[in-house]
């Protein structure tokens, strides 16, 4: 109970414009956020950046932040938001693929040229198509959360997804890839 | 809106491309804090707003001052 006390006591000094509470509030949630972003980008050392972004423009923000509410459901929604804007501005062909270490879950029998293939082809998706589809398809994240990290419903959630998946088919087939 | 096909696909996606697991490998915190130096919080335009109206309202009737202080 005194914890929970302590939390609301910190969101609303933040909401005033307290640093100590922004930096309590940034040393509690950055490996969250960070995370959140991470799973989007697909990519460590971008993430890191992105982290840096959401959070300014969560101190930005401060005022219209509303004590009541959850921090981390705000916080998640504007990381999308600053990873939307990263995927939007970013041109496929001029980004490394990914830099995260391939996990021991990674099926051996993939070749690494279809993995490079198929990534390049998610990176080719759309950007508000390809959130959904990361999220949804490869980090298997609840529908939930995804619609409230975009500000979307489920159903259209799903239609993101059902949308992103015709794509990636059609690209994938065009590369000779038929899965 | 799933047909047999999304779910190869999928499945396909799934063993091609992992799920990220990567943690944070340090703390952001001193980034964050040059960040915050370099881009000082600036005052919102309507702030500056508000404050020249009362400058020009008090300099157009200076009789609301005393009132004013008595408020405050």
């Amino acid at each position: 109970m005194e914890l929970l006390e302590q939390h609301s006591k910190l969101l609303e000094q933040f909401a005033q414009g307290d640093l100590a509470a922004f930096e309590a509030l940034f040393r509690q949630f950055q490996a969250e956020v960070y995370r959140w972003i991470v799973r989007i980008v697909r990519d460590a050392g971008t993430a890191e950046d992105l982290t840096i972004e959401t959070f300014w423009r969560i101190h930005r923000a401060h005022a219209s932040f509303d004590p009541k509410r959850s921090f981390e459901a705000w916080a998640r929604r504007i990381a999308t938001n600053v990873a939307l804007d990263y995927l939007k501005t970013r041109r496929p062909q001029n980004v490394p693929l990914a830099d995260l270490p391939a996990p021991h879950s990674l099926n051996p029998g993939v070749h690494r040229d279809i993995r490079e293939r198929t990534e390049r082809a998610f990176r080719q998706l759309p950007a508000k198509l390809q959130i959904a589809a990361t999220l949804a398809l490869l980090e298997e994240q609840p529908y939930q959360q995804i619609a409230d990290a975009l500000g979307i419903s489920v159903g259209a959630v799903k239609l993101r997804v059902f949308r992103a998946l015709r794509l990636l088919r059609k690209e994938l087939q065009s590369q000779g890839i038929e899965p | 809106m799933t047909e047999p096909n999304d779910d190869r696909l999928k499945k396909f996606i799934k063993q091609t491309l992992p799920p990220a697991e990567v943690e944070l490998r340090r703390d952001l915190w001193p980034q964050m804090l040059r960040r915050l130096d370099e881009h000082p919080a600036s005052v919102p335009w309507f702030d500056w707003a508000l404050l020249a109206g009362l400058i020009l309202s008090l300099c157009l009737m200076p009789g609301v001052i005393p009132v004013l202080l008595y408020h405050l």
